[in-house]
């Protein structure tokens, strides 16, 4: 089950695509990176992930996964003798690492990506205390969930840390742009020194983007409006 | 010596498909639990307690510990009560469950929410989108008696969603979003789910729900048809 040929549809700059990375890299998998270009979707793409025809895809042995925290999932259980546990081993405490990777995604990075998108100071000012708050939940659900040690999943990095951690680039990006702190050492002091650790992890270092080079292509993304 | 059905609570409510899924799976498993009923229109303490960051039901409490939102409660089950599998054992299958499940939350739900109150061409538009998502799902059931192949599993208990609110809401709506005539494999599908006896004990006595359903829509100022 764990042989056969493994490759990842992706973008150096996406969160999602980094997730898998962090995944593969952590059961020390070999894989070819076929990343796409900005612009337009690649035929493997558009045929691997006809639904929704995004990245990341991880394809292993021709048969196409789709969805980065399901990726994730399905790396920990075909490669579960490699390597450390991504999920944690306890059905509740994998329950809660479940329910805070899908606030992640569902609340936390919509309220984020927003003050890109946001029209005008009032709006911007809005999706900043909205993230604000979010975060701090997150600051609580660290130290819920590490008690008391390095990660959200204890020892080694984890299923919740490599979903919020694959954020870190970006909110430096969100965090210059709005020329405001989420992450720092009076407000979420917990996760901001879990933050210095995750990016420093070998599993996570050669991948995670410069924030220069993020940042540019965040104005490509996400351009001003002029004025 | 204190009951083992006291071990394991639900915070739900009767004609929510979250709620149901939960007691569906429990029912699988053959567990035991309270059901608390809770009035989502004036949360309670507990609720509000348990449930802290959405304040939603349902709520799975196991050994006093709360787990909240569906599907990762649906997981927690499958993790805790290992008789009668709701997720399939190869981990490729099991991704693709995950992948259905999470398309009928996010993309199905929310097409098929985006059809209610809508008249005219919107209404038309929305029912087209409803209906090219519904097609991933109609070709995941041909061949199979149900998305998990011989039994019901975590897609099917997910998908209740759309034989039993979706569809049943069809008259109320004023429109038939799922017609047998494009989607044969569904139907086929919710007949094998009306045969099956756990379906039978877990889902909202039709009539019932289509007047809760109709009251709904009329305090939202949302016009029947």
């Amino acid at each position: 089950m764990a042989s056969g040929e493994v490759k990842l549809i992706g973008s150096w700059a996406s969160v999602f695509v980094m997730r898998a990375r962090i995944a593969l890299h952590l059961k020390f998998i070999s894989y070819e990176f076929l990343q796409e270009t900005y612009g337009s979707k690649s035929e493997l793409l558009l045929k691997s992930n006809p639904v929704h025809k995004k990245m990341p895809v991880l394809i292993h042995s021709d048969k196409p996964v789709c969805e980065s925290n399901i990726i994730v999932q399905y790396i920990d259980d075909v490669w579960n003798s490699s390597g450390p546990s991504i999920l944690p081993s306890h059905p509740y405490d994998r329950a809660i690492a479940r329910f805070w990777a899908a606030y992640i995604d569902d609340k936390w990075f919509i309220s984020l990506r927003s003050i890109l998108t946001a029209q005008g100071e009032e709006e911007t000012k809005a999706f900043i205390a909205q993230v604000e708050e979010r975060t701090e939940l997150l600051e609580k659900a660290f130290i819920d969930c590490s008690k008391g040690k390095l990660f959200f999943n204890g020892d080694h990095i984890g299923y919740l840390d490599i979903a919020l951690g694959s954020f870190l680039g970006w909110l430096r990006v969100v965090e210059l742009d709005a020329n405001h702190k989420f992450l720092d050492e009076t407000k979420t002091p917990s996760l901001t020194k879990w933050a210095e650790r995750f990016c420093n992890d070998p599993a996570v270092k050669p991948i995670m983007p410069e924030i220069t080079k993020l940042a540019e292509f965040a104005r490509k993304l996400f351009p001003k409006p002029q004025g | 010596m204190a009951e083992r059905s006291e071990e394991v609570k639900l915070l739900g409510m009767w004609a929510s498909p979250f709620s149901r899924r939960i007691e569906i799976a429990l029912t699988i498993k053959g567990v035991s639990y309270e059901f608390s009923e809770q009035d989502i229109t004036n949360k309670s303490a507990l609720l509000l307690q348990l449930n802290p960051v959405h304040k939603m039901i349902p709520v799975l409490v196991h050994h006093v510990k709360p787990i909240s939102e569906s599907l990762v409660i649906l997981e927690y089950i499958d993790d805790t009560w290992q008789n009668n599998p709701i997720l399939p054992q190869d981990p490729y299958e099991k991704a693709m469950a995950r992948f259905w499940a999470k398309f009928i939350d996010e993309q199905i739900c929310v097409a098929a929410m985006n059809v209610v109150g809508k008249t005219g061409e919107e209404k038309d538009a929305a029912v087209e989108a409803t209906r090219d998502l519904l097609k991933f799902l109609e070709k995941e059931l041909v061949g199979k008696d149900f998305f998990g192949g011989k039994n019901l599993g975590f897609v099917d208990i997910a998908a209740t969603l759309i034989a039993f609110w979706l569809m049943r809401t069809e008259e109320i709506v004023g429109v038939k979003v799922v017609p047998v005539e494009i989607f044969p494999e569904i139907h086929r599908w919710v007949k094998n789910l009306l045969a099956n006896d756990v379906i039978k004990k877990c889902i909202p006595p039709e009539d019932e729900h289509l007047r809760y359903i109709k009251d709904r829509m009329v305090k939202l100022n949302i016009k029947p048809a």
